[in-house]
């Protein structure tokens, strides 16, 4: 594991960014793949500030070091004029970053919270400390047996707890929405590939929070009916 | 020991708090120390489980409100303030002594949870409904502890804010009060506004679990997420209340051992400190991205948020600034002061996703999340803190500490809490939840839980060196070698002894129209 080797902020963020893994696009917006270019332009974006301030406080650290007991600074004294230069310029510059960011993520928002019009709809319930699915044509599962779903039909959770606040996460579909008690909340994914992801609780719900886990099963249609059919209660 | 005890006096008062706050960080400490153990290993080790979210919870509880606020606030106003602005103690000295007990109260409650049944297992944030219907926690120590740190806060703002306001020296104008006294201005504003919020949030909870009210009780008309709003809209300011005492000590640090004016005193003072102030108290909503909220609000905190980059910006820029052609002295305080800089460009850099509610549906609620925030408040605050009890070291004793002691534990400290948090930011990424007892579904993690687990002991042994160095010195140190060793310009170093007696000042000071607090001109005769 030599790239614990890099104790420096920006390429130990850039290589993070590297172990997500990306998922193909179906015909609506892909969230889960939209993510990654919102996270890698966010990335360069905090990269290069963080270099630049980096580098230049180095540099003054370095540099400036006194020569002799005597010396004081020689740092510039500024004029009402120059000040507010000083200020107004830079809070120009981070505001237009800020809203460069804000308009990224605004849309990577709206597509996330977006539910597709074909979305196979699946109820969840939370509670201390395991999780129930119930399909649409009456099929039930739990964390145990997984959330099985067929791929290529994007997947819409509506979700409520019996009990606590839990908080749904898929880290590989990148999204999570907390359950809240007296509410319906909802969030949707989209399966483009067969393969197991996990989900876990990311809301603290007591002594097995960190027991309340599972995995997501793509698979495909026909398996999907099979194992639908297997599980009508 | 009867006159700590009933001492009026600010400077015995800030000594007091900064006892309690490192005697909380001592047990925080511990606590985490042990979460560390636990997680070393995927499953079950040490432990159980229950006992480990009884420690997560005061391990936050106890960093949060028993050191970082009394530390920052509590400590070093105290301490620094009446003698920055040239007053002989507090606006209320009585007040003050109270306020001191309050929060000695408050931590020596928040101890008895490790003495009752049940202690409390609600984590810092106390969510309803699980703390009021579900966990079987003493949620009672928990209220009242916020009850008494809360009204101990209270105090402390209405007595420095009329400090600030009416007992400045004669002749002191408010552009040339230190820039320290205005984070504590801003600090406590904020306290002042926003505690009361908090006091009230948990009370809910207390009459939710004991007296059968159901404000937070969803089947009873009751809502989940009203709580968790209250709750933020006191706690997100709160870190600014850290924060900016925070920046405000490096900015007095930096100048005085850089030997130059604060770089744009104005725009750090009226554009940092108070936009951080004013923004700052409509950005909460960032703590419930994913709560269900009505979407707009989601949106619209979000931009809040990314803007609080502009007044910390304009705050960074004056930090980093100060030293441009400037005499830089390294000791071990300018040795904290400094890595601050960088803890400040990663706390504050890794804080924009987070403001990104669309990248927060990922990273929320996992070490990304928590790795973050110890950066501003595990490293930065505290690294502030230590690097400030480190350059009024001989202000507060009349002795030196061990210079080389003091870099030695600096390094250890450094050094640890990278090796703790990167490899915890790269997992938090990849998906890792935080408030985890056991990652069996995440096997791969374990490599970086356990790298970080030997940064945590770096960390331990580092914190262990600087205790023994203060204490040590404290008591037995070299003399200082006279009352301003770091030559400042700032009246608690020009106008006072080391220590400085009681009054502070042998002769009341004035000041003239042109003097600042940052003027490191060689004089001539004085
Ligand atoms: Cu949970
Ligand atoms: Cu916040």
């Amino acid at each position: 594991m030599n790239r614990w080797m890099f104790f420096i902020f920006p390429v130990a963020v850039v290589m993070s960014a590297f172990t997500l893994p990306a998922e193909a696009a179906g015909d609506f917006q892909d969230h889960t793949q939209e993510f990654e270019v919102v996270w890698h332009h966010l990335l360069w974006d905090i990269g290069i500030i963080g270099t630049i301030f980096g580098v230049i406080s180095a540099v003054f650290l370095i540099k400036y070091r006194r020569k002799s007991p005597n010396q004081v600074g020689g740092g510039p004294r500024f004029t009402m004029a120059q000040s507010l230069a000083w200020g107004l310029i830079p809070a120009l510059i981070f505001m237009a970053d800020d809203f460069y960011l804000a308009a990224q993520g605004w849309k990577l928002w709206i597509d996330q919270r977006s539910v597709p019009e074909n979305a196979m709809e699946v109820q969840v319930t939370g509670q201390m400390w395991s999780w129930n699915f119930e399909y649409e044509n009456g099929a039930t599962s739990d964390n145990d047996e997984g959330l099985v779903v067929p791929v290529g039909t994007p997947v819409v959770l509506r979700m409520k707890s019996e009990d606590v606040i839990h908080s749904f996460f898929i880290p590989d579909f990148r999204i999570k929405e907390d359950l809240m008690p007296g509410r319906v909340t909802y969030l949707w994914f989209n399966p483009a590939k067969i393969g197991e992801h996990v989900f876990t609780c990311t809301e603290f719900c007591g002594t097995d929070h960190s027991h309340m886990f599972g995995k997501v099963k793509i698979v495909s249609k026909q398996q999907f009916d099979q194992w639908s059919e297997a599980h009508k209660s | 020991m009867k006159e700590w005890i009933f001492t009026t006096d600010h400077k015995r008062v800030g000594i007091l708090y900064l006892i309690g706050s490192m005697a909380a960080f001592a047990v925080a400490g511990l606590l985490a120390m042990a979460i560390r153990f636990e997680l070393t290993w995927v499953g079950p080790t040490l432990i159980e489980a229950d006992t480990y979210n009884v420690f997560l919870y005061f391990h936050g509880a106890a960093m949060i409100l028993g050191f970082l606020i009394p530390g920052l606030t509590g400590f070093m106003a105290n301490y620094l303030l009446p003698m920055m602005i040239g007053a002989h103690d507090v606006a209320f000295p009585r007040l003050n002594a109270l306020s001191v007990w309050l929060y000695w109260f408050g931590i020596v409650l928040a101890l008895l949870t490790f003495v009752v049944p049940d202690p409390p297992d609600i984590m810092w944030t106390g969510y309803a409904p699980y703390s009021t219907q579900y966990s079987s926690g003493n949620l009672s120590f928990y209220v009242f502890t916020v009850h008494l740190i809360g009204f101990s806060s209270l105090l402390g703002a209405v007595n420095f804010l009329c400090t600030v306001i009416y007992m400045r020296a004669p002749g002191m104008g408010w552009n040339q009060i230190n820039f320290f006294v205005w984070t504590i201005l801003g600090a406590f504003v904020i306290q002042l506004i926003f505690v009361p919020v908090l006091a009230t949030a948990v009370t809910l909870l207390l009459l939710d679990k004991y007296l059968g009210t159901s404000f937070f009780v969803p089947s009873a008309g009751g809502d989940v997420l009203l709580y968790e709003n209250l709750f933020w809209f006191y706690s997100h300011p709160a870190v600014y209340v850290i924060l900016l005492p925070a920046v405000g000590a490096l900015m007095e640090i930096i100048s005085t051992m850089s030997k130059n004016p604060i770089f744009n005193y104005r725009v750090a003072v009226y554009g940092g400190v108070w936009g951080v102030v004013l923004l700052g108290s409509d950005v909460w909503a960032h703590h419930l991205y994913t709560s269900g909220m009505v979407d707009w609000v989601r949106i619209g905190m979000m931009v809040t948020t990314l803007i609080i980059s502009v007044p910390v910006g304009l705050i960074t820029i004056s930090l980093v600034f100060t030293l441009y052609k400037g005499a830089i002295r390294f000791n071990t305080g300018m040795y904290y002061a400094a890595s601050c800089l960088y803890l400040i460009l990663i706390g504050g850099l890794t804080g924009i996703p987070l403001a990104m509610s669309s990248l927060t549906l990922h990273l929320g609620e996992t070490y990304f999340v928590m790795a973050h925030f110890h950066f501003i408040m595990g490293m930065l605050a505290t690294f502030a803190l230590f690097a400030s009890v480190y350059h009024w070291f001989p202000k507060m004793t009349g002795r030196m500490y061990n210079e080389k002691v003091g870099k030695a534990g600096f390094w250890l400290n450094f050094i640890g809490v990278n090796l703790t948090f990167y490899p915890l930011f790269i997992i938090g990424v990849e998906g890792m939840p935080r408030r985890y007892f056991d990652y069996e579904m995440f096997p791969q993690f374990q490599g970086s839980q356990q790298l970080a687990t030997v940064g945590a002991i770096l960390v331990a042994a580092g914190i262990a060196v600087m205790l023994i160095n203060w204490i040590y010195s404290a008591i037995s140190g070299e003399k200082a070698p006279n009352n301003n060793p770091w030559e400042s310009a700032s009246l608690e170093w020009t106008a006072t002894a080391s220590p400085p007696g009681p009054g502070n000042f042998p002769q009341p000071p004035e000041v003239s129209a042109d003097w600042t607090p940052y003027d490191y001109q060689p004089r001539t005769a004085s």
